[in-house]
């Protein structure tokens, strides 16, 4: 109970280290807590500018099948420590930031791409018979039919992929990169309360993060789906 | 120039002396082990058979190489010995052996010093036996005993590149001074708060860097031959800083007490470990020079050759064990 | 003696390539055996985790099986343990546990509670009502029920659930050198500049993964045959 007390303190709190000499928590932890926030958003963006586009091509094509739902199960089985040293062994001279971002994002692709791709080969084929009959072409049909119709799936991957991200950016400090996983890791500097502290900031992001897309998953469910099918659910789970 | 080559051939002489297998009585004479004093053979003693020890170690090569020779060198004298090598920093290791975690692990007269005892830079002893003898009382305000040390002492050092040197002239460290604001430091997690470290050198030479960033460990040379760090923290028995020239700036101040390795134990395992036991770890350290230490870090650093291999190595290569 | 040697050969290693941290098959070859011990510890505590994770999925799914209100408590809680950062559960549990595999098998454990229980509720959900109307047509208690017609037929999601838990835990069983418990990881960090040293831990987790993975779908297969 005194190890969470002492917890809050650090996240609400200056004080010193361990053995002396540096200061941690409270306003200290803000650095912290953007770059982590950094890294996340920047690795999410470039995962979804990859994902989105190659699922929802597979899915309306139909094509790939195979490769998009191995993607998922591949993905799963790289541990993220790895991915993270093979960018910081083989690209050495780039920025440690920016080899963390594109691990992260080779992480956070597989959830979205699988559901991109199976929400777009849910979309009933008499809606898309329907758009091609008034003559929309391949790229219109995507955007205007297949697209909204699979959101709800897409932001359930993105929600995944997030929470995940968040989750693995506390390893970066172990390459150099601040995120809110250097009082869980340099124990010895930030004490039980850091690493305590941290990781209650920490959870509470995946949280929020899984709360909000949550929220608005529901809000892009046009309510006629929504009605139809209440057991729908990814073929990814988390 | 003969010298030079009389030293090389020498040198390849008892290299192929070490990478032969016949150990016969002529060959021996070729060995400068019997010269140097060491070369005894560490013996096998059934009643230490009794004697559970369990050997940590910090998280660096040098740390590994160490705790595997201990290991390695007491159990060929009969001791039953585990090893849960790789611990963290000094505070963990320290808290470890306290804990009884594990029983014994090396560590630096200057690190106990300035990290466990409180120390202030101008109250550093400069010489090693004098830094040996205040960690050993240090030391026993806390329950422990420390062994006596070994000959190498590995120091840490400020390094910069060739070219960050040349170009903005650093030989010592306040050199630093008015220039550090625009460097990045790379360090240990702990350098924040150790005075031989980040700490130090804002305490004791005023400097502020623009960055610090922890890293592993591990990772001290790569960060700067990668161009990441401008300043790195790294130990004087590196065999990078040769391979990478590497340039080690004076402390012109005295921030850095001498650092000779000593085994550190708990009190009472310590007066449980029998009477040879202080012996067989004299016969097992005293042969670990500067240069020893060096070449032993460089087998696992640049050959890629795992820690238990080379203190293998280096117990036959003196003789301690046979091979 | 070892002191001359060191003297002469600082600068000249006799493997560049490894000195370099390049990829280095030679290298690979010889020291190939440095990677099986952390490749067994792996293997133990992927297994032993999924295991005991199963063994106490299984359990909460078959009582809130017939205790619908019980669903939704266990998936929040099984769900904010998944929201903790592994990293953070090693860590936590240190001065608890200590050091070891105890530690690192605790965490994997929880991290695989939310994916089985899930799985096994959504199969046996996923039971059509002809099934268990049938069953009862033929005079079935509700046990045998269970076991006869709902677990069978919930069979895929279930395996379904236990791949993408074996899968998970071995990217997670990655992280266990923290809590002191071996395994690739810590191959993977003991250098993890070093190319060769990356390529070779790090491919040794997918293909665990990949042969676990293969493994489950073929018990799979073998216990459900009508599936065919």
């Amino acid at each position: 109970m005194n190890d969470f007390v002492d917890a809050i303190q650090f996240i609400f709190r200056s004080q010193e280290s361990q053995a002396g000499g540096a200061r941690i928590g409270g306003a200290e932890n803000l650095p912290l807590l953007w770059d982590h926030l950094e890294v996340t958003g920047a690795a999410m963006l470039l995962a979804i500018a990859i994902a989105l586009p190659v699922g929802l091509i597979l899915g309306h094509t139909g094509r790939g099948a195979f490769a998009a739902i191995s993607v998922s199960n591949v993905g799963r089985a790289v541990p993220s420590v790895a991915l993270i040293a093979f960018f910081i062994a083989f690209f050495p001279r780039t920025s440690a930031f920016v080899n963390v971002t594109l691990a992260l994002a080779l992480l956070a692709i597989p959830p979205i791409l699988t559901n991109a791709y199976v929400g777009v080969r849910q979309v009933s084929t008499d809606a898309t018979d329907a758009a091609r009959g008034m003559g929309m072409s391949h790229g219109q049909i995507i955007r205007h039919v297949e697209l909204p119709l699979a959101l709800p799936l897409i932001f359930g991957g993105i929600k995944i992929s997030t929470v995940n991200v968040i989750a693995t950016a506390t390893i970066a400090p172990l390459v150099g990169v601040l995120t809110l996983g250097d009082p869980i890791i340099s124990g010895s500097v930030y004490g039980r309360a850091g690493q305590i502290g941290a990781s209650i900031i920490v959870a509470a992001l995946a949280v929020a993060a899984e709360v909000g897309l949550s929220a608005v998953q529901r809000a892009v469910t046009p309510t006629g789906v929504k009605l139809q099918n209440p057991k729908r659910r990814a073929q990814t789970s988390p | 120039m003969t010298l030079l080559l009389a030293l090389l051939l020498g040198a390849f002489a008892l290299a192929a002396c070490g990478e032969d297998d016949e150990s016969t009585g002529g060959e021996s004479t070729e060995q400068p082990s019997s010269t140097d004093g060491g070369g005894s053979q560490i013996q096998r003693d059934e009643a230490n058979a009794k004697i559970k020890l369990k050997i940590g170690s910090k998280n660096f090569t040098e740390q590994k190489v160490l705790g595997e020779i201990y290991a390695q060198g007491l159990r060929a004298a009969g001791y039953d010995i585990s090893t849960d090598l790789n611990l963290g920093d000094e505070q963990t290791a320290l808290k470890a052996v306290k804990g009884g975690d594990i029983d014994a692990y090396p560590e630096y007269t200057g690190t106990a010093l300035l990290s466990f005892f409180g120390k202030k830079a101008d109250e550093l002893p400069k010489d090693p036996e004098a830094a040996y003898e205040e960690a050993k009382k240090g030391f026993e305000g806390e329950g422990l005993t420390a062994f006596p040390p070994t000959p190498f002492t590995s120091s840490n050092e400020v390094a910069v590149t060739q070219d960050t040197a040349d170009k903005l002239g650093l030989e010592n460290i306040s050199d630093l001074e008015g220039q550090s604001e625009k460097l990045t430091l790379f360090g240990s997690p702990e350098c924040r708060q150790r005075l031989d470290c980040l700490l130090g050198l804002q305490q004791v030479y005023g400097l502020k860097f623009k960055k610090f960033v922890p890293v592993d460990l591990e990772q001290r040379h790569d960060v700067l031959t990668s161009g990441r760090a401008d300043v790195s923290i790294v130990f004087t028995t590196d065999p990078q800083i040769q391979r990478e020239k590497e340039v080690l700036l004076e402390d012109d101040k005295g921030m850095f007490p001498p650092y000779n390795s000593t085994l550190v134990m708990k009190q009472e395992t310590a007066d449980d470990v029998g009477p040879n036991f202080e012996k067989t770890l004299d016969m097992i350290q005293n042969q670990l020079t500067d240069e020893n230490m060096q070449e032993l870090n460089a087998r696992v650093d640049l050959d890629k050759k795992d820690a238990a291999t080379v203190a293998k190595e280096y117990l036959t290569e003196t003789g301690l064990i046979s091979a | 003696m070892i002191a001359v040697l060191a003297q002469l050969q600082i600068q000249e290693r006799a493997d560049s390539c490894v000195a370099d941290d390049g990829i280095c098959p030679g290298w690979i070859a010889e020291n190939f055996d440095r990677y099986v011990a952390p490749f067994f510890q792996h293997v133990f505590l992927t297994l032993v985790s999924v295991a005991i994770g199963f063994a106490i999925a299984f359990a909460l799914a078959l009582v809130a099986h017939r205790r619908r209100w019980l669903v939704a408590p266990v998936v929040q809680v099984t769900g904010i343990l998944y929201t903790l950062p592994s990293v953070a559960v090693f860590f936590l549990l240190l001065p608890i546990t200590g050091r070891g595999n105890t530690t690192a098998i605790i965490a994997l454990v929880a991290y695989t509670l939310l994916i089985l229980f899930r799985n096994v509720i959504t199969g046996l959900d996923g039971v059509p009502d002809e099934a268990r109307d049938a069953g009862r047509g033929m005079g079935f208690t509700e046990r045998q029920l269970l076991w006869r017609v709902e677990l069978p037929l919930a069979l895929p999601e279930i395996f379904a659930g236990l791949r993408i838990a074996v899968t998970s835990t071995v990217g997670l069983a990655a992280l266990a050198f923290l809590a002191g418990a071996g395994g690739l990881g810590d191959a993977l960090f003991d250098d993890y500049s070093f190319r060769s040293n990356v390529l070779v831990a790090g491919g040794l987790c997918v293909v665990l993964a990949a042969a676990l993975d293969l493994a489950v779908l073929g018990v799979q297969r073998l216990l459900t045959p009508w599936a065919r």
